[in-house]
């Protein structure tokens, strides 16, 4: 077996309701290889490396405009490290 | 014409440096006296950058949206006569232990962020924490309004503010957060901000969050999930906090270090109450401990987060390796706890029921076929028998965490644990190692702890019996407190739910 550079994963949880499907919908568009898990109430959203929310893909998803300030309604906690959060992007990484 | 918009990045700067001037007639130590002494040295405010970029404009259009929304709910909720969709009127007891512990915590939290705000020397970092003061405003509001839903029908909650100052088992997070507004403004935000707010509000909110939806519980899911979008900011808070802190001065290292050691130890100490809600008082469990504990804890941070730290050369919390030890019994010892002395306590406890007890062998198969279910048949057998057990007098306390001695041995479940240090000439009792090197590095401090136990043999809790105790508490005995199949809230909630036809003859 070769030993794979072991990547950390980072993700957010959001609230599992009807203004956040748009977004779950943006987040899996952007990033392909996110693993969802439900749980009550909540959904998991985690991905080995970096995690982007873009603002043009949440906005095509949800047909209207789309501050990146608006996140905060929906989000519920986060692992990682917010490495970037301007007009149009949220970016969640490890810096180090 | 109209001017472009200018950018998150842009309205940020002209906020939070552009508002801001020196002062020059004044020494600026004098007009910040409190960021010098704890030996943390800054040299730079302006490093300091919330990845968040909030301006007042924003933060006040999202929070009102946030606040319509959860009203909305809470107001439906009672409305709809949500009590009754519960799981069980069991549930309610996670949430009694939940808002007296936490409510009065989130008043604090307010308070202190109020003081920073006014006292950090950086704009960036005292508007950071101007927005975090309100924010633990609404969220004391928030549950105060849960509070009020759930008391119309329920015990235990009626007095809630006065409990916190006095009762036993709530002297555990009080006496938490007391440690923490005590100390310096850097030592708070690395044991608020970093380490319960980053570090450890995982395992403390989400699970329980999602607990209360598991359980039929919209009111509670709501306003912790509200508060909760409200906590990524603080968390954020957190985490950036430290970094400008090792990143300003390698003197610092050290220092940070300390605290995150004790305050690790600290919030782990204090979730024990969040593993016996999860695994013993939600009818229906989404997530064992131990299961949450390896999930945000072990992967989350000791895997995700420290590897980052390592880099200015911070290393994982003193004592984490006999937290992950305890995974596979904590919860246990802290129910059982609750369960011998819930005679004193605002709430009602239970033997768990057979399926509960088949659902814990298969959660903690290493530990609790051979410790604690023989413990919990032997509390039923009692119970059928009309002895309901409980605890005959009242427990030694530890000094650091204030938790009954009840915890064991590290990896040794039928061993108790018990550690001492002299000071003064007096003897202190530890329930474990970690409790007992936050005494020794500040043992001026721990000494002063109000420990309800001593409290109540001075003479300082009403009187000395038991009926007098919990007058002085304010819990109502047989009312609040005690075996809950017994209890007022399992018969109103079995008369609730009967089927019987309303106003029939
Ligand atoms: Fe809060
Ligand atoms: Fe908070
Ligand atoms: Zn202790």
């Amino acid at each position: 077996m070769t030993s794979k550079p072991n990547v950390r994963q980072v993700g957010v949880d959001l609230q599992d309701s009807e203004d956040s499907r748009a977004l779950v919908e943006a987040i899996e568009e952007d990033n392909p290889d996110v693993n969802l898990i439900r749980m009550p109430g909540l959904v998991k959203m985690q991905i080995p490396g970096q995690l982007v929310i873009r603002r043009e893909t949440v906005e095509q998803r949800m047909g209207r405009e789309w501050e990146t300030h608006e996140f905060q309604m929906n989000i519920v906690s986060y692992s990682g490290n917010i490495s970037e959060w301007d007009d149009d992007q949220i970016v969640i990484k490890w810096e180090h | 014409m109209a001017k472009a918009k200018l950018s998150m990045r842009e309205r940020y700067r002209l906020l939070t440096r552009d508002l801001d001037w020196e002062p020059t007639y004044v020494d600026p130590k004098k007009v910040y006296p409190y960021t010098r002494y704890e030996g943390i040295k800054i040299h730079d405010w302006d490093a300091w950058d919330d990845p968040f970029r909030l301006t007042i404009d924003s933060y006040c259009k999202y929070q009102a949206e946030k606040d319509k929304k959860l009203y909305a709910v809470i107001d439906g909720f009672a409305q709809g006569q949500g009590h009754l969709s519960l799981t069980d009127a069991r549930y309610v007891n996670s949430l009694k232990l939940f808002l007296q512990g936490v409510t009065p915590l989130e008043y604090q939290a307010h308070r202190h962020f109020g003081y920073l705000a006014r006292h950090l020397d950086g704009p960036g970092a005292r508007f950071a924490a101007l927005c975090q003061s309100i924010d633990e405003l609404r969220h004391t509001q928030t549950e105060i309004h849960t509070i009020s839903q759930y008391n119309k029908y329920y015990g235990g909650l009626h007095n809630w503010s006065r409990m916190h100052d006095r009762v036993w088992y709530l002297s555990v997070p009080k006496s938490f957060f007391d440690d923490g507004l005590s100390a310096g403004p850097f030592e708070f935000l690395t044991a608020i901000s970093f380490s319960f707010e980053y570090f450890l509000t995982n395992l403390l909110f989400v699970p329980f969050m999602s607990g209360a939806s598991f359980n039929g519980d919209l009111a509670t899911m709501t306003f912790g999930f509200s508060a909760q979008s409200d906590e990524s900011r603080h968390m954020t808070l957190g985490l950036e906090v430290l970094k400008f802190m090792l990143e300003q001065d390698e003197d610092n290292v050290p220092i940070i270090q300390d605290w995150v050691d004790k305050w690790f130890w600290r919030g782990y100490r204090l979730l024990g109450l969040v593993a016996a809600m999860m695994d013993y008082m939600l009818p229906r469990k989404i997530m064992s401990w131990k299961e949450a504990f390896e999930l945000y804890l072990e992967q989350q941070m000791l895997e995700g987060l420290f590897p980052d730290l390592e880099y200015y050369g911070i290393r994982p919390p003193r004592h984490v390796e006999q937290a992950i030890t305890e995974k596979e019994y904590m919860s246990h010892q802290v129910y059982w706890i609750l369960y011998q002395f819930s005679f004193a306590a605002s709430f009602n406890t239970t033997v768990p029921t057979d399926e509960e007890l088949d659902w814990m062998s298969g959660a903690y198969p290493e530990t609790f076929d051979r410790f604690y279910r023989p413990l919990w048949e032997r509390a039923r057998r009692l119970e059928e028998e009309g002895n309901r057990f409980f605890f005959r007098g009242l427990p030694m306390l530890c000094q650091t965490c204030q938790i009954p001695m009840g915890f064991s041995e590290p990896g040794d479940p039928s061993t108790l644990s018990i550690r001492t240090s002299q000071f003064r000439g007096e003897r202190f009792n530890f329930c474990s190692d970690g409790c007992k090197w936050i005494f020794d590095r500040e043992p001026e401090k721990y000494v002063q702890a109000w420990l309800p136990v001593h409290q109540i043999y001075q003479g300082n809790c009403g009187g000395t019996t038991i009926p007098e105790v919990l007058n002085w508490y304010g819990i109502q005995d047989g009312v609040d407190n005690g075996e809950y199949l017994t209890s007022p809230d399992k018969a109103n909630w079995d008369k609730w739910h009967t089927g019987a036809v309303v106003g029939g003859a």
